[in-house]
């Protein structure tokens, strides 16, 4: 990766795509210039002339002349045969499943004329009912990858399916060792037999999990499952360089149990304490109540001071964390025994040996682990995947299929895996494009997205779920599980393997059942199909010693990016800002604000970054707060260099060799050493202020202070008047807006937002809201309607000036606050606006024609909560925006939701409410002559939340949900956001209350 | 509906009214039909209802589902359309017969019931369709055949009866306006006649008097006047006159133009297939919702798919070279590419449903006589104005609907104007942009 000093204009002349050869000596930049975007250069160029506006002009009378004389001749072309369930302009919804290297997500598809275009959580499943996570949302933008491969290939050719099938099964035929099927985790019951059959076949065959960031040690420690863990029956929770929220395991059903403990009941007010202790600041540790920097060095050390103190009644010492803090740990553990939990990230089979043992005495098994109901949604075997690379080097492995795996790229030892491939006789991928792995393979036999097939998935023991097709195949792929059916000469479908498959646990008539569970999505009856067996390969038991060293790196997943680079080409999901760096398009060197200060290193600077192995990276630095003194972090999943990757073509660089084999087990993170370059590269963050400057933007409070007097946790503005301070609504110069039929309102819980960033990813969908890119996001322009802001806060502070606020302290507290238009009825924005564009509806909505809005752009500088965005671009149907697919090519198009404009260059924009959905609301009530039930009207951030931290309902109903929290919270954690300007916002938060110890 | 004639043909008062008075029982007439079409929409609108024949719901009922689904092949009375005349055909049959016949006709001829093979014989071997009722819901459509009512009504229906009389203002307005012109023309030809008359004798009269009488010089000069033009057309007054009028008519005119662009009032183009909907809506009354399946449910009111044409066509005019178009179209596995009439600029919601069937408001408001129309235009303006004139003036349809109740109280508490469209809001901006 050259990451070294090149600026340039946009992305195409970072590619230097042949549309930017073609277009660079044109001279129409110097006739239509456009501002900013290229800096200084083209910008004193690109001045208009009288002459060139008048020849403008006339061109443009003549344009709008010449196409007033005939309109465009449109097609409406029907249906030849309809579809029964298919009424064009209602969309259908249909249960599956969205699973990816350990997110699960039972999701409901929304189509529209048999396209998806929403996913949204499945209220049916037990698992995650409440909200997705983002990367499930983004997976729909996979499906309409024009880079996706369009047929299978021999030797890197188009060809026949018929002659891939021959061909592999000859070769099958004649195999000459031993066959090795690598995927990523399987949680089909259905797949994993069929591997297993088809396995069968061979004389010596091996099914190897390989997962990126994997849980092999937890597995080892553990027989081979996940423990069960239950947050949600935690008093106390301590985690170790967990992301439990984030990343670790099963993300989104954790942050279910998670926030059951962290919601207050004002009637019975009553919190668990999460003590987390780790190395970079995760999205876990930014909800922690009590947050501990540690070095990866130190993590054995710690556990096993734990484990010593818990069990054998001795002193939590010989650490490096403060010994009253492990103290007093250690005593809120105790203090909850069968109430606590202790969950720990290393992947090294000796620290989670004492992980479990420590569980066992704290009675977590059984209490906040259910040991009946393991998860599976990791498997990966670290031991058996470093032994096939070991075997192909030996020239032992005749045959080699890869699923849902790329080791090539994201394997610690991926050069081994790239030099033993070369002795294997028969490679096949399954990849659905041409990625590191399947260049080198003979045959690419490209898999379906999930939204194509079908499929089977068991998360966690006893809770079934299902995948069907919400389309037909868009190219002439073939799935996974068909390709090996066809390969053993079966002539079933899978569908049909895996209806056999399920006999076994639908009871009952089993059509009716089936039927049953497909629309459903979900099977939930206790009986189990996976088969998941102890490992037989294992890493050698015993602690692994981390070796101190000056610098320790740690390599990390991304709650948005997954670990494998699977979603690498999605430009939703890059766009997405790192939930607390804020960070989007590409990696960084996460350094602590201490060790930037002794090496000189500034934001930006590019670092060398070189690895134990020698190998060396150039990445910028981005000064992390929170980040363990010593220590630097680097996100995995960057670095691609794909033709079949454009979107992430030259985003940040590979960082995967951080991980090193230690003794047979992959641990993530090892030493390495700093070079300060003297370039820069700049990172597009979309939050760079860190402070909300001492106004009451964010509030929180203690759990103490709350269960002494709820009244007391929020501070309320009052204005000074000449009889004595008043709320700042009681001196309107206003007049108030009459509700008669709704008041649509928000209420947003800042205890419960987790800040995964899973609201904007929807909205972004939702609402066809354009990605820029890297360039536009560095100038501020980031279209996303709802934004996640990240406030680091520190005691010390306090009493400090605004330059000292600029700099975060070393482990600051994180708050997360959703910030999206606030519906205010006293908005500042409808006065100002000079054409009346924007301006507020009888239901308490601000509304935003785009059609009328000329850009002047008032409203946005009148907006005092900033969340007003502005078309600087034409980003559809505009080749520089390229990257933004879902409104650039064909079929990226078909993403977008056909009920919200995309609107053109040059307007202003902002969160609408998502008025569509309460219009589609209210049509379906009157359409059934009754009014809108509460519930049945919910925003995309809302319905997509995981912690249900988002209620949006009708605030004209007493009845409803939000009406009822409203006036339960009145006065004691409700408040607006900037009350003293009394714009009266239709949107609440909550304060949010910290457990502090 | 009414307006819209008042606007399209602003002519003179009388005439309007002359319309009106045709029109007005038609018009009563029409809104009838709409409510049925109205009604149709939901099948499962009569579930749970106690069926005992007589009832005039559970008729009424049953006359809204006969007439969405049996009466393109059946009439009520003893006619034979495609399939036989129902009158009194709960005499000749049990009622669970009737029942199982109308769930799946295909069933009960296999297994062998004799009447059934009977009519299917008889029939040419053409098989009902299945339909998905509730038996209630057929026993509401036989109650309406034993009724009467439509073996009654059947011929009065007939082309020029419900549907089409809603038109016959429209038509009066032509009419008279057709007269109104020649009357016109009369006058201005006798005017003429008049003015050439007048000149003629003014200058007998003048010729007379220069010859014959010795007229003195002021006589004279007052009969032999010469009217000198030039000083008109030299006058600044004039001149100025002229252009200004020249330049008011250009603005006007492009003023008048520039708003029109994009407007495509009465835009007809030519379809892929010359379909009539004066011979479907019109001369055979085919309820809209048989074709147009979403106008109730969804935003867009959907074009039929070939297989609805084929529903009929199977067996109907299968000679037609016109009727071969579909076949061909169903055999090479392309969709028809029909031309779209009605383009709504994509920055512009609209829903179907929220107009038919909460709205009430019937197709030819917006769509015009659409049963009289051989070939298709679009007969409203469609801009924003025209929507908005509209809800304004529009008052909501409220009744019986659940949503309105407080809001009705709460309107007429403060408001003594009508509750229209706009009084809920109709009119603001994120109704239709978003």
């Amino acid at each position: 990766m050259q990451d070294r000093i090149k600026y340039w204009k946009g992305i195409e002349e970072l590619e230097n795509t042949p549309e930017f050869e073609k277009h660079a000596h044109n001279e129409f930049p110097e006739f239509l210039p456009i501002n900013g975007a290229e800096g200084g250069e083209s910008a004193s160029s690109g001045k208009t002339h009288r002459r060139d506006f008048l020849k403008l002009l006339g061109f443009s009378m003549a344009a709008v002349s010449l196409a007033s004389c005939e309109a465009p001749v449109r097609k409406a072309i029907p249906y030849l045969n309809k579809p029964v369930d298919v009424e064009p302009g209602v969309a259908n919804w249909y249960a599956s499943t969205f699973y990816q290297g350990g997110d699960y997500n039972s999701i409901l598809v929304k189509t529209r004329e048999a396209r998806p275009i929403k996913i949204e959580p499945n209220p049916s499943s037990g698992l995650t009912p409440l909200g997705t996570s983002p990367k499930a949302q983004g997976s729909l933008l996979g499906l309409y990858d024009t880079n996706r491969l369009r047929y299978p290939l021999i030797a890197g050719k188009e060809a026949k399916w018929e002659d891939v099938d021959n061909q592999i099964k000859s070769r099958l035929a004649n195999v000459n060792g031993k066959v090795a099927f690598v995927s990523s985790t399987i949680i089909s019951p259905s797949t994993k037999k069929l591997i297993d059959e088809f396995g069968s076949r061979f004389g010596n065959f091996e099914h190897v999990t390989f997962d990126v960031n994997s849980a092999s040690g937890l597995l080892q420690a553990n027989g081979g499952v996940i423990p069960g863990y239950d947050f949600s029956k935690a008093n106390i929770i301590v985690g170790i360089n967990a992301d439990f929220l984030g990343t670790w395991v099963a993300p989104v059903p954790f942050a279910k149990q998670y926030i059951e403990t962290r919601k207050i009941n004002p009637d019975n007010p009553a919190m668990s304490r999460h003590y987390q202790f780790e190395t970079i600041l995760s999205l876990t540790g930014s909800n922690a109540d009590v947050r501990v920097p540690i070095k990866p060095s130190e993590e054995a050390a710690l556990v096993s001071a734990l484990h010593n103190a818990v069990t054998g009644g001795g002193s939590a010492s010989g650490t490096a964390v403060d010994a009253k803090l492990l103290t007093s740990v250690v005593k809120d553990l105790q203090a909850n025994k069968g109430k606590a939990l202790v969950v720990c990230g290393s992947n090294d089979p000796g620290v989670q040996e004492l992980v479990k043992a420590i569980n066992t005495a704290i009675g977590a098994e059984g209490a906040t682990i259910d040991t009946a109901a393991p998860y599976y949604v990791k498997q990966g075997n670290d031991a058996a995947m470093l032994r096939l690379i070991e075997e192909m080097n030996a020239g032992s492995i005749g045959a080699v299929f890869f699923y849902n795996a790329n080791p090539v790229y994201n394997h610690p030892l991926a050069a081994r895996v790239a030099s033993g491939l070369q002795k294997v006789g028969l490679k096949v991928s399954f990849a659905d494009r041409v990625d590191e792995t399947a260049k080198l393979a003979d045959f690419v036999t490209p898999d379906h997205h999930y939204l194509e097939s079908w499929n089977d998935f068991e998360p966690k023991r006893g809770f079934l779920s299902i995948s069907q097709p919400v389309i037909s195949p868009i190219f002439t792929t073939r799935q996974m599980q068909d390709s090996l059916l066809a390969w053993s000469n079966q002539s079933t479908d899978f569908y049909e393997y895996m209806r056999s498959n399920w006999r076994t646990v639908i009871s009952g008539n089993f059509n009716e059942g089936w039927e049953k569970a497909v629309h459903d999505g979900v099977l939930e009856n206790g009986t189990s199909l996976l088969k998941v067996s102890a490992p037989a390969t294992t890493a050698p038991s015993g602690i692994r010693k981390v070796q101190p060293s000056a610098i320790e790196a740690v390599v990390y997943e991304k709650v948005a990016m997954g670990a494998g680079g699977e979603n690498s080409n999605n430009p939703w999901l890059q766009e997405l800002p790192d939930p607390v760096s804020k960070a989007t398009w590409g990696n960084y060197v996460a350094m602590p604000r201490l060790m930037a200060e002794e090496m000189g290193v500034r934001q930006d600077d590019v670092l060398k970054v070189t690895f134990a192995n020698n190998e060396s990276i150039e990445l910028p630095a981005l000064i992390q707060p929170g980040q363990a003194n010593g220590t630097v972090a680097i996100a995995m999943g960057f670095g691609r260099d794909l033709d079949a990757m454009p979107v992430a073509k030259g985003l940040g660089a590979n960082a995967y060799s951080i991980a090193t084999v230690n003794n047979g087990a992959v641990l993530y993170t090892s030493g390495v050493k700093l070079e300060k370059t003297n370039a820069t590269s700049p990172i597009a963050q979309t939050q760079t202020h860190h402070t909300v400057m001492g106004r009451i933007v964010v509030q929180e409070n203690t759990f103490a202070n709350y269960k002494e007097n709820p009244k007391e946790v929020t501070e309320y503005v009052r204005i000074a008047t000449h009889e004595g301070p008043v709320k700042p609504a009681t001196i309107s110069l206003w007049d108030d807006y009459e509700y008669k039929n709704h008041h649509w309102g928000m209420v947003i819980d800042l205890n419960s937002c987790i800040g995964c960033g899973a609201c904007t990813m929807s909205c972004n969908v939702e609402n066809n809201i354009p990605v820029v890119g890297k360039a536009e996001v560095l100038m501020r322009r980031e279209m996303h309607w709802m934004r996640i802001d990240r406030y680091y806060s520190a005691k010390e502070h306090e009493p400090k000036d605004y330059a000292e606020m600029e700099h975060p302290a070393d482990n600051p507290t994180v708050i997360f606050q959703p910030m999206l238009c606030q519906h205010c009825n006293h908005a500042p924005c409808e006065t100002v606006c000079p054409v009346a564009a924007t301006m507020h509806s009888s239901e308490g909505i601000n509304q935003m024609a785009y059609n009328r809005c000329v850009g002047t752009r008032y409203c946005a500088n009148n907006c005092p909560y900033k969340v007003r965005r502005f078309n600087w671009f034409a980003y559809a149907n505009n080749d520089k925006f390229g990257f933004n697919e879902p409104m650039n090519n064909d079929l990226g198009k078909m993403v977008l939701n056909p009920d919200v404009t995309v609107r053109g260059r040059g307007v202003m924009e902002k969160c609408s409410f998502c008025v569509q959905r309460v219009q589609l609301g209210k049509l379906e009530a009157k359409r059934e002559n009754r009014r809108p039930k509460d519930g049945e009207i919910v925003t995309a951030c809302a319905q997509s939340c995981p912690t249900e931290a988002i209620v949006f309902g009708d605030m004209k109903d007493p009845e409803s949900r939000i009406s009822k929290i409203l006036a339960r919270q009145q006065g004691e954690r409700a408040f607006h956001v900037l009350e003293e300007l009394n714009v009266q916002p239709n949107i609440t938060y909550l304060t949010k209350i910290r457990n502090l110890a | 509906m009414i307006s819209c004639i008042l606007k399209t043909q602003s002519k003179i008062l009388y005439t309007f009214l002359l319309a009106l008075v045709v029109s007005f029982g038609a018009f009563a007439q029409a809104s009838e039909q709409a409510e049925v079409a109205q009604k149709g929409v939901d099948p499962g609108a009569t579930e749970g209802a106690e069926v005992t024949t007589g009832d005039p719901a559970v008729i009424s009922a049953g006359e809204a589902l006969f007439k969405n689904n049996c009466a393109v092949c059946h009439s009520a009375g003893s006619d034979v359309i495609v399939g036989p005349g129902l009158q009194g055909v709960t005499k000749k049959r049990s009622e669970s017969w009737l029942i199982s016949w109308t769930k799946n006709s295909q069933a009960l001829i296999q297994s062998g019931d004799a009447d059934a093979v009977a009519i299917y014989n008889e029939f040419n071997k053409q098989a009902m369709p299945s339909f998905a009722f509730s038996d209630d819901e057929i026993k509401s459509i036989f109650a309406y055949i034993d009724s009467g009512k439509g073996a009654v009504s059947a011929p009065v229906a007939g082309p020029e009866g419900a549907v089409a009389g809603e038109n016959v203002g429209t038509d009066a307005v032509g009419a008279i306006g057709g007269y109104l012109d020649i009357v016109l023309v009369v006058l201005i030809i006798v005017l003429i006649v008049l003015v050439v008359t007048l000149l003629l004798i003014t200058s007998l009269l003048k010729n007379y008097l220069n010859k014959n009488r010795q007229l003195n010089e002021y006589d004279a000069e007052v009969v032999n006047q010469r009217f000198d033009f030039s000083k008109v057309y030299k006058s600044n007054a004039v001149r100025t006159l002229v252009v200004l009028i020249f330049v008011v008519v250009l603005l006007d005119l492009t003023i008048e133009k520039t708003m029109g662009i994009g407007i495509q009032q009465g835009y007809a183009p030519k379809q892929p297939i010359a379909f009539s909907h004066k011979l479907h809506a019109g001369e055979h009354q085919i309820d809209c919702n048989y074709c147009h399946t979403t106008v109730y449910e969804s935003k867009s009111a959907s074009i039929p798919s070939a297989n609805i044409c084929m529903n009929c066509h199977s067996q109907v005019k299968t000679e037609s070279a016109e009727i071969q178009k579909i076949y061909r179209a169903i055999e090479r596995n392309e969709p028809i590419q029909w031309v779209r009439i009605h383009n709504l600029p994509d920055l512009a919601y609209f829903n179907h449903s929220q107009h038919t069937q909460v709205g009430g408001v019937e197709c030819q408001t917006c769509h015009g006589p659409i049963q009289e129309m051989d070939v298709v235009y679009q007969y409203s303006p469609l801009t924003m104005g025209w929507c908005i004139d509209c809800h304004r003036e529009t008052p909501l349809n409220t009744e019986g609907n659940g949503y309105y109740d407080k809001l009705v109280e709460l309107h007429e508490s403060s408001s003594k104007g009508a509750f229209t469209v706009s009084s809920n809001g109709g009119s603001e901006c994120s109704k239709c942009h978003y």
